[in-house]
């Protein structure tokens, strides 16, 4: 019997209409757990390099976490990973809700889509009976609509759905896969599953998820539980509310937002309004918020409640989380009501919140500055806000030149010319970053900005705070109970961290610490992707209830293998190298780590230098940042270097990097 | 005196994570937590997030025949469908039935020795939407039933008590 997981997968080829149920190897899960994880493997073994992400050979996986369903609070994430039209490397975005279990519970782990359905289609997975089944009525709906039609004609109020909009339809770079409250929305994920003529899939499951040592995992459980109601009835002091406490940043139950509208750029990332949060604005926002928030939210089993259902008078209802009241909101230089109200539209054509308001930010920046003109935006409205619906509007259907911006600013920047590529100005690895703009270097955060494998902030950072606390008195407190830690002498890192002076960045954290703290932030996020437990109990938050020390057991637990820290660890790093050298193979280089230009103003070319040196070695990687023989000889990935030599990617040590050319290779970069 | 053990359900606090359910279908599996399923929950969240409807209902008795006709209830503007606050597993509805054997399900209060503090699915509603109380009343503690009997009193109810005899003659046989 397979504990935690199901063991098979549901493999689904849309060019031909076939299904099948394929048992998988529980060798694998040894070796990389599940979700991420295995997704990578399949990735690794099915996709060549020289698959476009349109291609009907690029395959969409939906992969429930390990843990998923079972009754470790917080596992319900649903992993999906894909070749990404916009990085053209891997894409992998994780999305709460309710899906994730109803598929274990359906009996299987993954849902892997291959091929490209030659009219529109939806996926009806209902315990044993697997349908494709005809779209083309719900072609051109919204998410959330879809969602309810499809409940609606398989009677089946209780089916988990997950949808594409207009967004995903048309290939959009940024589209998003919408699920009620949750979506996986980074990479442009929803723009591949519309290429494979894919509107939804539905899921509904019946069916028993066994669990090895019941008695031992139900104790963990409760003691998770219990942790999470001391930690909510003790915010951290000294941090920015929202960070203060469990879950994802809860933006739905605050309403002070000085910290991101004072810290964070307005714009296209581009001005920064240190005066902008007052009281008057604070009474403001908080009737907008309190008038359009029916209820707050959670995911399946998490006592978190990070998401909100919002009505606004005379719109549809919908669902919200995090940060994406704010982006448009900020992006428009606009009210927290312009941010509800554009919220439903977007999340209705389903695109990703943090790119979208940023593409519109980039063209209408693009517009005052004479590139693009009245002939480019016919019929455009006068008022900022008015603007961003139009262009809304138009990028999920690709009109005009919402057709450009559909592809994002790093490409759309390229086919306007005249100068637009200057305002493309905050992406990494072609993918619109946080609008943040700081003054000194934080070499920790230079790290992550550089390497992290998703180029995106949220889903590296995390356990150690993101600046110095003011005084010595502060940190002691805060390292006294600090016992998530994989070893005291981060206490001590942080201790000694001040926030001027000898002890302060850019050179302390010295590039070793530096190292070592990343890669413990980033090995708990890739634990996470694999459980499915969500980051915002975990890997997310300072002093989460799941760290380094209990996961092993929650783990070891719930499936029957046996797995200590060191274990866990290497299963992490092995995840976290198979990944790297996934995109290794697609042409990610050296050359692609880095910041955006202007993220700080404060740079030290040569610290830079060192640290990204540094660290490549820190996680066994030649200095191009490609894994080393030995390194993924010693992961067990001798097959992974094997075919990176072949291809000559990995060379003897000598004459390495001379001849690589920087950055994916595709037919697109010829467009230039 | 007789004890009456009350879950409270405040509707207004749930928010709809359905630990409930989780560790409800944990605890009855055998050998206990060896597995989830929330099919074979004793409680069950009929919610629909759109309408802003959230509502635990424990499952209550078995009964063998459908109402006559059915009720829907406007509550501060919100329609709650037929039977939503209604706990029994009924032909009606899948609601209540193991997936599995069809046999009806009925909330014990999570009955145990040593007694558990409150049901686990109070313990595991960390938002109290669900809540505990137990008080005293007047009259005799009822006897107990156990599983067995609820459920085969329902087969017999379906079947007829020949048939059922017949079959479980049948099946020792085998």
């Amino acid at each position: 019997m397979r504990y935690a997981e199901t063991g098979v997968n549901l493999e689904i080829d849309l060019s031909r209409g076939n299904i099948e149920k394929e048992g998988t190897d529980s060798g694998l899960t040894e070796l990389h757990l599940g979700g991420l994880g295995t997704n990578a493997k399949i990735l690794w073994d099915r996709v060549p390099p020289e698959v476009d992400p349109f291609s009907p050979d690029n395959l969409l996986i939906f992969s429930a976490g390990l843990l998923a369903g079972t009754p470790v609070p917080g596992a319900n994430r649903t992993i999906v990973s894909t070749f990404s039209p916009q990085t053209l490397l891997m894409a992998y975005s994780v999305m709460g809700g309710f899906w994730a279990p109803e598929l274990k519970h359906a009996g299987y782990d993954k849902v892997i889509i291959r091929g490209r359905s030659p009219s529109p289609v939806y996926l009806w997975i209902n315990n044993d009976k697997v349908e494709i089944r005809d779209a083309s009525h719900l072609q051109g709906k919204g998410s959330l609509e879809t969602a309810e039609l499809i409940r609606q004609e398989l009677k089946e109020p209780k089916a988990q759905v997950a949808a594409i909009g207009l967004a995903g339809e048309n290939r959009v770079y940024f589209a998003s896969i919408e699920q009620g409250r949750s979506s996986a929305s980074r990479g442009g994920i929803g723009a591949v599953m519309g290429d494979k003529g894919l509107k939804a899939i539905a899921v509904r499951g019946k069916k028993d998820i066994n669990i090895a040592r019941p008695a031992e995992l139900f104790e963990l459980c409760n003691e998770v539980l219990k942790y999470i109601e001391v930690r909510e009835e003790n915010p951290i002091p000294g941090v920015m509310p929202i960070l203060a406490g469990l879950g994802s940043p809860q933006e739905m139950k605050l309403f002070d937002e000085k910290w991101h509208t004072t810290s964070f750029m307005w714009g296209n990332a581009r001005t920064r309004r240190k005066d902008f949060w007052n009281e008057e604005i604070e009474k403001k926002w908080r009737e907008t918020q309190e008038n359009v928030r029916t209820r707050l939210i959670s995911c399946y089993n998490c006592p978190m409640k990070c998401g909100a259902i919002i009505s606004v008078p005379r719109i549809s209802t919908y669902m919200m989380k995090c940060y994406s009241k704010l982006t448009y909101t900020m992006a428009a230089y606009s009210d927290l009501d312009f941010g509800f109200r554009i919220a439903q539209r977007a999340t209705d054509y389903g695109v990703d919140g943090f790119s979208t308001p940023q593409v519109m930010a980039f063209a209408l920046e693009l517009y005052e500055a004479g590139i693009l003109t009245d002939q480019d935006m016919p019929g455009m409205p006068s008022d900022t806000e008015g603007r961003f619906f139009y262009l809304l509007d138009r990028i999920v259907r690709r009109e005009g030149i919402g057709d450009v911006l559909a592809n994002g600013t790093y490409w759309a920047a390229r086919q306007i010319g005249k100068g637009a590529e200057e305002y493309a100005h905050n992406n990494i690895k072609k993918h619109e970053q946080l609008p943040l703009k700081l003054g000194m270097l934080n070499p920790v955060y230079y790290l992550m900005y550089c390497t992290g494998e998703k180029a995106n902030i949220t889903q590296i950072e995390g356990q150690f705070p993101q600046e110095p606390f003011p005084t010595r008195e502060e940190r002691e407190e805060f390292v006294k109970d600090w016992f998530q830690v994989p070893d005291e002498k981060f206490k001590q890192y942080f201790l000694d961290w001040d926030p001027r002076g000898e002890h302060s960045n850019p050179y302390y954290p010295t590039v070793q610490m530096s190292c070592e703290i990343v890669d413990w932030m980033e090995m708990m996020h890739y634990i996470d992707d694999a459980t499915g437990i969500c980051a915002g109990l975990s890997s997310f938050p300072l002093k989460p209830p799941y760290h380094i020390h209990n996961l092993p057991r929650v783990i070891s637990s719930a499936t029957g293998m046996d797995i200590d820290e060191a274990g866990l660890s290497e299963i992490a790093k092995r995840n976290r190298t198979l990944i790297r050298a996934i995109n290794v193979r697609r042409g990610l280089r050296r050359i692609d780590e880095k910041p955006p230009e202007d993220h700080w103003k404060k740079r030290f070319p040569e610290l830079e230098a060192n640290l990204l040196d540094e660290y490549y070695k820190f996680k066994g990687w030649n200095k191009e940042g490609i894994p080393t023989k030995q390194t993924l000889h010693e992961l067990g990935l001798d097959y992974v270097s094997e075919d990176l030599e072949q291809r000559e990617i990995l060379k003897d040590e000598k004459s390495q990097g001379k001849k690589d050319q920087p950055g994916p290779k595709t037919k697109r970069d010829s467009k230039k | 005196m007789k004890k009456i053990k009350v879950i409270k359900v405040d509707v207004d606090k749930c928010n709809g994570c359905r630990a409930c359910e989780v560790i409800c279908s944990a605890f009855h599996a055998v050998p206990k937590y060896s597995s989830t399923n929330p099919e074979k929950s004793r409680i069950r969240l009929l919610f629909d997030p759109l309408k802003d409807i959230y509502v635990p209902v424990l499952a209550g008795e078995y009964t063998e025949a459908e109402c006559n006709g059915r009720d829907i209830y406007t509550i501060d503007g919100k329609e709650y469908d037929e039977c939503s606050f209604c706990r029994a597993s009924c032909p009606s509805r899948e609601l209540f039935k193991d997936p599995d054997s069809g046999l009806p399900l009925k909330c014990d209060m999570c009955e145990e020795e040593p007694p558990l503090s409150e049901p686990l699915c109070v313990q595991w509603c960390l938002s109290d939407a669900l809540t505990y109380e137990e008080r005293e009343e007047e009259g005799e503690e009822e006897e107990k039933r156990g599983e067995m009997e609820i459920g085969l009193e329902s087969l017999v109810k379906k079947h007829g008590l020949k048939t059922v005899m017949d079959t479980v003659t049948r099946i020792s046989k085998g």
